[in-house]
C-alpha cells in the first residue's frame, strides 16, 4: 500500500538498501551455517570467514548506503524523531557495524591460527555472525512490519 | 499492528530467507569451483542441507505471504500485471534453482566417497563435476529471475 505510493525517485536507493540487506543477510547465512556444521572442520571454518570478509562487509557497506540514501530521500531527518521502525532499523545497523568489525578483526587473525590448529577465533568471529543475523531478522520484519 | 503488516513482515522476512539461501549456494558454488579437492569439496557440502531448507522455507513464504497480502490489499489485485509478472518469474526461478541442485549432487557424491576411501589428492572426474557448467547456468538464471522480482516489487510497473 505504502509502496503503491512511493514517488519513483525513491526506487533507486530503495533497490541498493534491499539489495545490499539481503547480501549481507545471506552472507551471514552462510557463517552462521559454517561455524553450526562445522565441529571443528578447519576448510569449513576458512570458508565461513571468507563469506563474512566478502560478501558480509560489502552487503552492509551497500545496505548503510542505500539507508541513508532513502533516508535522505524520504527527508525523515525532519520528523522530530525518528519513527520505531527507522530507530531499530538505525541501532542494529550501528551496533552491527561495530560486532562486524570486531568479528573481521577476530577472524582474521584466527584464520592465520587455524594452520596450527586453534580454531577458537574464528568460531568466536562467526559466532558473533549468528547475533547479527538474529538482530537483523528482528530488523527484517520491522522493516516490514513497521511497527509503531 | 493488523494482519497486512504482519504479513508484509512475514513475506519481507521469507524474500529475505529466499535469498539468503541463493547466496549460500552461490558461495558454496564457488568454493567447489576453486577446488579438486575432495576433503574441501565434501566440507563445503555440509552447508547445502541447510541451504535446501531454507530455500524452501522462503520460496514457498514469499509465494503464499505475497499472494495473500495481493488479495487483503485493498490498493492491489493478483491479476495486476506486476503481481502476475512477480508471480511468473517466481515460477521460473524456484523451476531453475530446483533444477540446479541435482547438478551439483554428483560432486558432492563423488567427493563423499573419495574421502571415505581415503583418497585426499586432487580427482579430476571431481573437479569436472564441480565445473557443470549446465548447473551454474541454471543457478543464474535463478538468481537474475529473483532479483527481477526485486525490481518488479519496487517498481510495481503497471500500478
Amino acid at each position: 500500500m505504502l509502496a503503491a505510493i512511493r514517488p519513483d525517485s525513491w526506487n533507486v536507493p530503495l533497490l541498493v538498501h534491499v539489495l545490499g540487506a539481503m547480501v549481507l543477510v545471506g552472507g551471514l547465512l552462510v557463517t552462521t551455517t559454517s561455524v553450526l556444521v562445522a565441529r571443528g572442520d578447519v576448510r569449513l571454518l576458512r570458508v565461513g570467514y571468507l563469506a563474512l570478509l566478502a560478501v558480509c562487509l560489502p552487503g552492509y557497506l551497500v545496505m548503510r548506503v542505500g539507508a541513508e540514501w532513502i533516508y535522505a530521500k524520504e527527508h525523515l531527518g525532519d520528523m522530530p524523531s525518528d519513527p520505531t521502525w527507522v530507530g531499530i532499523g538505525y541501532g542494529t545497523a550501528d551496533a552491527g557495524a561495530l560486532l562486524l568489525l570486531l568479528a573481521l578483526i577476530l577472524g582474521g587473525i584466527g584464520v592465520r591460527r587455524l594452520r596450527d590448529g586453534r580454531t577458537g577465533l574464528v568460531r568466536a568471529s562467526l559466532f558473533i555472525s549468528v547475533l547479527l543475523l538474529a538482530a537483523y531478522v528482528v530488523t527484517i520484519w520491522a522493516m516490514g512490519a513497521k511497527p509503531d | 499492528m493488523g494482519l497486512n503488516e504482519w504479513l508484509l513482515g512475514l513475506h519481507l522476512l521469507t524474500a529475505f530467507a529466499l535469498v539468503g539461501a541463493m547466496t549460500l549456494f552461490w558461495v558454496a558454488i564457488v568454493a567447489i569451483r576453486r577446488t579438486d579437492l575432495p576433503e574441501q569439496v565434501a566440507s563445503v557440502g555440509r552447508l547445502l542441507p541447510v541451504g535446501n531448507v531454507v530455500v524452501v522455507v522462503g520460496s514457498l513464504g514469499v509465494i503464499v505471504f505475497g499472494v495473500w497480502l495481493a488479495i487483503a490489499l485493498d490498493g492491489v489485485q493478483v491479476w495486476d500485471g506486476w503481481v502476475i509478472a512477480a508471480i511468473v518469474l517466481w515460477a521460473i526461478a524456484s523451476e531453475t534453482g530446483r533444477r540446479s541442485d541435482p547438478e551439483f549432487a554428483p560432486c558432492i557424491e563423488r567427493a563423499n566417497e573419495l574421502v571415505a576411501a581415503g583418497q585426499t589428492g586432487p580427482d579430476a572426474q571431481l573437479a569436472e563435476l564441480a565445473r557443470t557448467s549446465r548447473g551454474l547456468l541454471l543457478h543464474s538464471i535463478s538468481t537474475v529471475a529473483v532479483v527481477l522480482i526485486l525490481v518488479d516489487m519496487i517498481w510495481k510497473p503497471g500500478a
